[in-house]
């Protein structure tokens, strides 16, 4: 059967997705599968799975609380790949961000408004996250050093440091046993969206998520960076600035990570200490995976994650399983992802195909949609 | 006439009996306690002695036990800490990492006031909500004993210490291990080990090697799971001392005793408590006297003076005489700590904020 061209089109639209519905239907099946080999019941936790991450307006809530970090460190690694470069070290960008944040109202004279204080803590947590990630670019660009390994050691150097000023010369003398910075003060903390329980790092991570999808695909800079990510020669032949690209990604994304520590402080904590070191930075690479490093797609993969993770609360009280099993299905769903990756061969002998049937009609459009 | 009415009326409450749901109605009576863990059940340690007193109530009449391990210290603790509650009718839930209290178990106890939560770590204070129970033990008292002991066993003269943090609880049982090795012979000395954190395994695992290379030939540890330092211990032909729970299956060779938290007396307690609805204390603690730590069975190896020995300060300790903080004490700078005739007694405060390593032990904070 031929498609007919609008129909082509509709396909064409969803062809990006194809890798990830697959992957999403893999994981499932196997999933099953090992739980049938545990002796569990397969079909009972399988439905307890999405219970407890979209049954109900709690599940709904835990859901999105766990996914509003992950939309920002997952632009961590989302938007240095688009200069294809893949950075792994959202986690200590995420615990320098949280870090200057809490310094922030330490600094500012007693009684500063929230409407101040609290953006200047947003700032200097994307100041520190952004030059963080913003050196592993420099390194790369400059120095030559394989940003993947860079980034994964200047994460265990942030994590370090962090540690060193929250124990040492930043420590709140009176956290005794758990060692803290200074509590943010109550007026600048950051409270719920009205009517839910879910705090505001959702909205601005989901704004965050938008205003990348925009940039990159949607301007010139973004589309910039995105030659460079096609090929470094090619972007230099033509004259690009690929260094600066390069660092401006890499700083883009170090500022998401470092905003979402920034939340981490103001909006659940209270202060800086070792609880935000919670692998925030790592589920965010996971995230960007799976939504193939698309800004927008992250949102939605941010929130099936946050999912997986809060159902496994119901897992355990429910069917007594342990932890590790939804640790087994965030496993299953990387490799799935991975694996149908190597799709993208055949997706592009199928793009061209349905282009050329959809071509016919509306030519124009199409260019336009798919640039 | 009256037997069918009678008939009738018993008839009809046999149907009402099948239909009614009385069976969640007397369920409604039956204690659901939540328990959380930020590590796994099964670690050897820190959790594990946590779970060994969840063991302990599940087998109690009328209550029901609902578990979650390795739950972080952020937001979504204080969610499972609500799911808890919301979906399994929990109003008794125990969070038993030290890291849980701020903000999670005050935020959640404000918004849940007929819940009563009991937090591990002895942190409530005077403007804490008052539905907090916070429950600890002074584990040191064991590790004393672990000195004592050691103390006995070591050839070397030389002891070693693998600790996570450089926080006041570490070094309180850091320098209770010294003094009670000490008090065998003044001469020992401990060399401590910082990793860092609370479970480094890596770290953990290097740190006990090289105390071993330096010629430690007791090791013991303060991290959340005392595993791998009892099994490197184990495999280096060296001695250990537990900590936690009972590692004695780690190390059957090596393993001399142990000092382990008795968590069931504390869960007993805030059980029978919320059964009986009597008001229910806000800070709950103990050593060795009142059953909250208690020292694993000796091994093997331990010689009679060492048992008898230890056997008489644990003694001692049971009938509250035995001070393990008492003057003179030096710390390891030469500078006096606790000045000559000052006894600082169990529950005294200043031990809290314990900011030095006594004379004798090698490392520094």
């Amino acid at each position: 059967m031929r498609p007919n061209a609008s129909s082509a089109r509709l396909m064409l639209g969803a062809l990006p997705a194809l890798p990830t519905v697959c992957a999403l239907v893999g994981t499932l099946l196997l999933f099953w599968l090992f739980l049938l080999l545990q002796g569990a019941p397969a079909l009972e936790a399988i439905g307890l799975i999405f219970q407890g991450a979209f049954g109900s307006s709690f599940a709904w809530q835990s859901t999105l609380l766990r996914a509003s970090p992950l939309m920002l460190t997952a632009l961590c690694v989302a938007l240095p790949a688009q200069v294809g470069l893949i950075v792994i070290g959202g986690e200590g960008a995420l615990a320098l961000g949280g870090l200057a944040a809490a310094v922030v109202p330490q600094c500012l004279p007693a009684g500063t408004p929230w409407l101040i204080a609290t953006p200047l803590m947003a700032v200097a947590g994307m100041l520190a996250g952004g030059i963080w990630i913003g050196a592993i670019g420099a390194l790369r660009q400059w120095r030559g050093v394989n940003e993947t390994i860079s980034s994964l050691l200047m994460s265990y150097i942030a994590i370090a440091l962090f540690k060193h000023l929250v124990e040492g010369p930043l420590r709140d003398p009176a956290s005794l046993n758990k060692p803290s910075t200074l509590p943010v003060p109550d007026a600048m903390t950051i409270g719920s969206l009205p009517g839910l329980e879910v705090h505001w790092g959702l909205l601005w991570g989901v704004l965050a998520c938008i205003a990348a999808w925009v940039f990159v695909r949607h301007s010139t800079k973004g589309f910039a960076m995105r030659v460079v990510g096609g090929s470094n020669r090619a972007a230099r032949l033509v004259g690009l600035p690929v260094g600066m690209l390069a660092l401006a990604a890499c700083s883009m994304g170090g500022a998401a990570a470092g905003l979402a520590g920034m939340f981490e402080v103001a909006a659940v904590q209270g202060s800086a200490n070792a609880s935000l070191l919670a692998g925030y930075g790592y589920s965010g690479i996971l995230v960007a995976f799976a939504a193939r490093q698309n800004p927008l797609a992250v949102v939605l993969c941010a929130v099936l994650i946050g999912g997986i993770e809060a159902s496994g609360s119901l897992l355990q009280r429910r069917l007594d399983l342990p932890d590790a099993t939804t640790l087994v299905l965030q496993g299953l769903l990387f490799a799935n992802l991975l694996a149908w990756e190597a799709l993208g061969g055949r997706i592009v002998a199928w793009r061209v195909k349905l282009q050329a049937l959809a071509v016919t009609e509306v030519p124009v459009q199409l260019q336009k949609t798919h640039a | 006439m009256s037997n069918r009415r009678h008939f009738l009326k018993n008839a009809s409450l046999l149907t009402l009996g099948a239909v009614l749901p009385f069976e969640s109605v007397f369920a409604a009576s039956k204690l659901t306690v939540g328990v959380i863990y930020v590590g796994a059940r099964g670690d050897y340690g820190y959790n594990q002695a946590q779970a060994q007193a969840a063991n302990v109530i599940k087998t109690l009449p009328n209550v029901k036990v609902v578990e979650e391990e390795n739950v972080p210290e952020t937001i979504a603790v204080q969610k499972s800490m609500e799911a808890m509650i919301e979906q399994d009718g929990a109003t008794l839930i125990f969070a038993t990492s030290f890291g849980y209290f701020d903000p999670h178990v005050l935020k959640m106890a404000a918004k849940y006031p007929n819940v009563r939560f009991a937090h591990c770590g002895g942190l409530w204070k005077q403007g804490n909500p008052s539905n907090i129970t916070s429950y600890f033990g002074y584990i040191d008292e064991c590790q004393y004993l672990n000195g004592v002991v050691a103390g006995h066993m070591s050839k070397s003269k030389k002891l070693g210490f693998v600790a996570a943090k450089p926080i006041p609880q570490v070094l309180r049982n850091i320098n209770a291990f010294t003094l009670g090795a000490q008090s065998v012979d003044p001469s020992i000395t401990t060399h401590v080990i910082f990793t860092g954190d609370w479970s480094m395994p890596v770290k953990e695992a290097e740190s006990a090697n090289s105390l071993v290379d330096q010629g430690c030939d007791v090791l013991t540890c303060h991290v959340d799971g005392p595993k791998v330092v009892i099994e490197t211990a184990e495999k280096r032909g060296a001695m250990s001392c537990g900590y936690h729970a009972s590692q004695a299956a780690l190390a059957p060779k090596g393993y001399l005793t142990g000092a382990e938290w008795d968590w069931a007396t504390p869960y007993k307690e805030l059980v029978a408590g919320a059964q009986t609805g009597k008001p229910q204390p806000n800070v709950l603690r103990g050593g060795l006297k009142e059953g909250f730590v208690k020292m694993s069975a000796y091994g093997a190896k331990v010689t009679p003076d060492a048992r008898q020995n230890a056997d008489g300060v644990k003694a001692k300790m049971m009938s509250g005489e035995f001070v393990i903080f008492k003057g003179p004490i030096k710390d390891n700078k030469g500078g006096v700590v606790v000045a000559d005739g000052t006894t600082h007694i169990q529950t005294d405060y200043t031990l809290e904020s314990m900011n030095y390593l006594v004379s004798g032990v090698v490392g520094q904070i």
